[in-house]
């Protein structure tokens, strides 16, 4: 049966700009994938227990405050420790192209850098769902 | 303006002109079917006197430095001084944004501006469990009046103006700005700045808000009382439309939406039982300026038309300088490409134009690598020379308002006041700002202005030079600035030993009457400022009012 | 270890994967519910609905937080049934209930419509059973506004919360006219606003045209204040009581569980006709046909459900 791919898009950290993770919320519902919005200033443990209690395949995190280092492996070790670790988990957000490699090498699957189209973010989570 | 006949023989001659085009577009095509602003407003082929036709030259333009300010707050404008050139910064520890401050002073600034990182935007000292790996990382870590005391170290603050982007917790920043003039002997009375102090486009766009609306009204016109006894040269407000901008918005939103809450300042103040010439002198505004360069010039004299005939008619201020819209320029950040950076300073420097020409009393450039990193002292002098190069060899500042009377320029200018006071009146009827805001409707249509701009730059519809035309292979760009984790280490160690050192039975008593004082109706400006003083941190003040004025819950819009 | 067993040792991992099963009609799933129904039950199903912009997440969250109190283990289900043409959906309640996520006796899911046959009704229903095996001792099922849908989502409940908020003077009509009588508990909320107690007067007046044993009680609350959410839970609390009285409670899950399998039935029906090629064209046919007017419609349906049967 077809189902429809379930994202959690999030704002971890302190950091208030939502119009990046709006935006991709929206993509993501027309692109016909069921969206899970948690809001503003979540904690990975917060993070990780919604993205196991909503069962969702993908976990999208946007960051622009240059927390990402700290917060985002954190989330994926969480992850991890919850048995979780075949949920996808991309970022996207002011994050440098050098500290990407840290980010993939700590169980983040994709970044995505300012400029990058919603279809290419769509077409990722699409061809990398582990279920 | 124009004759009755003259028009008329005008506007056949215009219909005949059209027709003519239309007919030969098959032969002839224009670039598109539809030509838009920035904002996705359609443009005119051709504008005529016929298109500003109803316009009045005394009541809706009329001279600089007189109501209805459209042509400028001042008589004279840059033939007098320049704006004030103020570029925002600040990050690490408080010795690092106090370098980079007598940096910026050496090189022109001529006035600072703070930047704090999060954990203080949102009321947590640096070692609570939320700040980790936020601490230093967008601006400065301020856990204290010791930080503060080091931040203007060596800056004289009866010298310098000092803007600080801090909203939720303003009263404790200003109270501790107060205590290092204090402390340098510098009275009150003689400090010159501006709070942003503005909570309704923290709800809206921005999201470094603490408080529910009520006690988070309450505080702002608390400000504005002890200010205007207080600190009387000090800017209470900066009433933003920045974020909104940023956050997608349309230039004719920016304008409604940010005035829309300067009427809610205004009518908390008023019903707080302040007149309303005491503080509206000292409100102040916050905009963008973006890439199309005539419509934001329009913008910023819509706003200060606008602003004038609601202070004066809703409001019945009494005073000029209650009338005229000041207002702070930041270029737009969400402009930048993080694609050939380099081209963000042609960028900015349109903006620079554009804030220049639409009369700003100061200015922020942004650097071309702000859509990377936070900026590296290198592109901050770039963006600071930008502002430098318009100022004083453009000879765009060599007269008053020149674009005014253009007819695009006046026609754009009254469409936006027109658009802007739709919103007014919209928000009215749902009950005022806050209201709005509450039911998510002024997040909802700057959301879906939002994601009609990023499908029509996803579709090419819109061309970013760079982005979706004319990329090129790029490599990593190098020497990115970079915030060390080290610098929450540090700031924790130096919170323990401050919280090992100083009087903690007065930090204890201070925050106890600044509990009563919430909790009744007393200001509680000298109670946060008596607070600061005996070295309460600023979590341990915003947890007090926390704990008695709750905690603000964000609306869901999608 | 089988997600059966999972389930019943209180795994939430287990229970959030049936859940998505059963929302997908996965075969397997609907075998392991089969198995453990007569495990269920033991829940007590709390549902929360009312109009738009009335505060239901933040009131669920702080019900939820009161609850807590007690140790009780709770779950939520904030349902969304408006169904966007792409099918997809934002589902955003959690944004009121963030606290929530960081409590491991609290297990909170959200559910989309999907445009599917069956409806959501389904879906949350057998939502509602995988946590009650889960362990939870109380359900809240929390809806996004008062349409038909939204009606039948909260038919799976024990005690039904009719959320109003002064100023919606339109919505008060719109409960009036048809979902009034689902109300076993009215709560006001956002009741320091200005009309609070004319959009209490009104309910009561509603109230007063009814003549059943049970008279719902109205609540004032203030829920982002946490104002009066004990005393709403003790309104809640009555009515459970009330229902234990005499087998009622029996009643209205038996009344629950009649609604249910109709509309299983019904759907089932509709599912068998759409989901088998020659059946659907056929459907299609007898469409055109009743549209045309060659055959009229008792007629054509008599002839489809002679089809499956």
């Amino acid at each position: 049966m077809d189902r429809p791919i379930r994202v959690l898009v999030s704002k971890p950290g302190l950091d208030g700009h939502d119009r990046g993770a709006k935006v991709i919320a929206r993509a993501l519902r027309d692109a016909g994938m069921e969206v899970i919005y948690t809001g503003l200033r979540q904690t990975p443990e917060q993070i990780t227990n919604a993205a196991i209690q909503e069962d969702v395949d993908c976990v999208a995190v946007s960051i622009l405050s240059g927390a990402h280092g700290t917060l985002i492996p954190k989330i994926a070790e969480l992850l991890r420790k919850e048995g979780a670790d075949d949920v996808l988990l991309v970022a996207g957000g002011v994050i440098p192209q050098e500290d990407i490699p840290f980010l993939k090498e700590h169980g983040v699957a994709e970044v995505f850098t300012p400029g990058t189209p919603t279809d290419v973010t769509i077409q990722f989570i699409r061809n990398n769902i582990k279920r | 303006m124009y004759e009755k006949e003259k028009i008329d023989a005008l506007k056949a001659k215009v219909n005949a002109y059209n027709e003519k085009t239309e007919a030969s577009l098959a032969k002839r095509p224009e670039r598109y079917k539809v030509f838009e602003t920035g904002s996705g407003e359609p443009v005119n082929r051709l504008y005529t006197p016929v298109d500003v036709e109803g316009l009045n030259y005394e009541t809706d333009l009329g001279i600089p430095g007189q109501f209805p300010y459209t042509r400028g707050v001042q008589p004279t404008m840059y033939r007098g001084q320049l704006w004030t050139m103020r570029m925002y910064a600040g990050f690490a520890t408080a010795e690092e944004s106090n370098k980079r401050y007598k940096f910026l002073v050496e090189q022109g600034s001529s006035g600072l501006s703070v930047a704090f990182d999060l954990p203080t935007q949102i009321g947590y000292d640096s070692d609570h469990s939320l700040s980790e790996g936020e601490v230093g990382k967008v601006g400065v870590a301020i856990d204290s009046l010791a930080d503060m005391e080091i931040l203007f170290d060596g800056i004289p603050l009866d010298k310098v103006s000092t803007s600080m982007t801090i909203n939720a917790p303003a009263s404790v920043l200003l109270a501790m700005y107060i205590a290092v003039g204090e402390k340098q002997g510098v009275s009150a009375e003689k400090l010159r700045g501006t709070i942003q102090n503005d909570i309704l486009k923290e709800y809206i766009a921005r999201g470094t808000y603490i408080f529910p609306t009520d006690p988070s009204m309450r505080l702002i016109t608390d400000i504005f009382e002890f200010c205007s006894k207080e600190v009387p040269q000090w800017n209470t407000i900066s009433i933003s439309g920045y974020h909104i901008r940023e956050a997608g918005s349309t230039a004719a939103q920016e304008v409604g939406f940010t005035l829309a809450d300067g009427i809610a300042y205004v009518e908390a103040a008023i019903k707080a039982g302040l007149d309303v010439d005491s503080f509206a002198p000292r409100l102040s505004f916050f905009f963008n300026a973006h890439n199309d360069l005539l419509e934001e010039v329009a913008k910023f004299r819509a706003a200060r038309r606008l602003w004038a005939k609601i202070m004066k008619d809703r409001f019945g201020a009494k005073d000029p300088k209650s009338m005229a819209l000041k207002f702070h320029t930041q270029t737009g950040g969400s402009t930048l490409t993080a694609q050939q950076p380099d081209n963000n300073i042609v960028r900015v420097a349109i903006q620079t134009l554009a804030a220049v020409l639409g009369g700003t009393q100061s200015l922020h450039t942004n650097s071309k690598d702000e859509a990377l990193a936070l900026p590296t002292e290198a592109s901050v002098q770039v963006a600071l020379r930008t502002q430098q190069i318009v100022g004083y060899e453009s000879g765009v500042t060599n007269t008053v308002d020149p674009l005014a009377g253009s007819y695009y320029i006046e026609a754009k200018t009254s469409e936006i006041e027109e658009q802007a006071m739709a919103y007014i009146r919209k928000i009215d009827e749902l009950g005022g700002a806050p209201r709005a805001i509450d039911l998510g409707y002024i997040q909802q249509e700057i959301m879906d202005a939002s994601y009609k701009y990023q499908k029509e730059v996803e579709s090419s519809q819109r061309i970013v030079v760079g982005m979706n035309k004319y990329q090129v292979e790029e490599a990593a760009p190098q020497g990115l600035l970079r915030v060390d984790l080290s610098v929450g280490e540090n700031q924790k160690a130096r919170l323990a030993e401050l919280r090992a050192k100083r009087d903690n039975a007065a930090v204890e008593a201070t925050l106890a009457a600044l509990k009563t004082a919430c909790e009744g109706t007393e200001n509680v400006m000298p109670f946060i400022l008596d607070a600061v003083r005996v070295y309460a941190t600023l979590g341990e003040i915003c947890g007090v009012m926390r704990e008695v004025f709750g905690e603000y819950q964000q609306s869901v819009n999608l | 270890m089988e997600l059966a067993e999972r389930l019943l040792m209180g795994d939430r991992r287990a229970a959030a994967r049936l859940i998505s099963m059963m929302e997908n009609k996965d075969p397997e799933a609907q075998e392991i519910m089969r198995q453990l129904y007569s495990q269920s039950g033991k829940a007590y199903v709390i549902g929360i609905t009312g109009p738009p912009g009335a505060g239901k997440s933040t009131l669920t969250d702080k019900l939820v937080k009161h609850v807590r109190k007690t140790g009780a283990k709770v779950g939520v289900i904030a349902v969304d049934p408006t169904s966007p043409f792409t099918g997809g959906a934002i589902l955003g309640d959690r944004v009121r209930m963030s606290d929530l996520a960081t409590d491991p006796g609290v297990f909170v899911r959200s559910m989309g419509a999907r445009g599917h046959l069956g409806g959501i009704s389904e879906a949350t229903s057998a939502a509602v059973k995988i946590l009650d095996i889960y362990g939870a001792e109380y359900i809240f099922i929390e809806t996004v506004g008062v349409g038909q849908s939204e009606v039948d989502i909260v038919k799976n409940s024990d005690t039904t919360v009719m959320v109003s908020v002064p100023g919606l003077g339109d919505d008060i009509q719109a409960i009036k006219a048809g979902v009034m009588e689902i109300g076993d508990v009215f709560a006001v909320n956002k009741a320091d606003r200005d009309g609070a107690n004319r959009t209490a007067r009104e309910i009561e007046m509603m109230l007063d045209f009814s003549h059943a044993d049970w008279r719902p009680p109205v609540k004032m609350v203030v829920a982002v204040d946490s104002k009066g959410i004990e005393e709403l839970f003790a309104a809640i609390e009555d009515h459970r009581h009330y229902m234990m009285e005499d087998g009622k409670f029996m009643l209205r899950r038996a009344e629950n569980a009649r609604n249910e399998l109709l509309e299983m039935v019904k759907s089932r029906i509709v599912e068998q006709l759409l989901n088998h090629d020659v059946k659907a064209e056929r459907v299609e046919q007898l469409a055109m046909d009743v549209a045309t007017r060659v055959v009229d419609p008792l007629t054509a349906a008599e002839e489809l459900i002679q089809s499956v049967l």
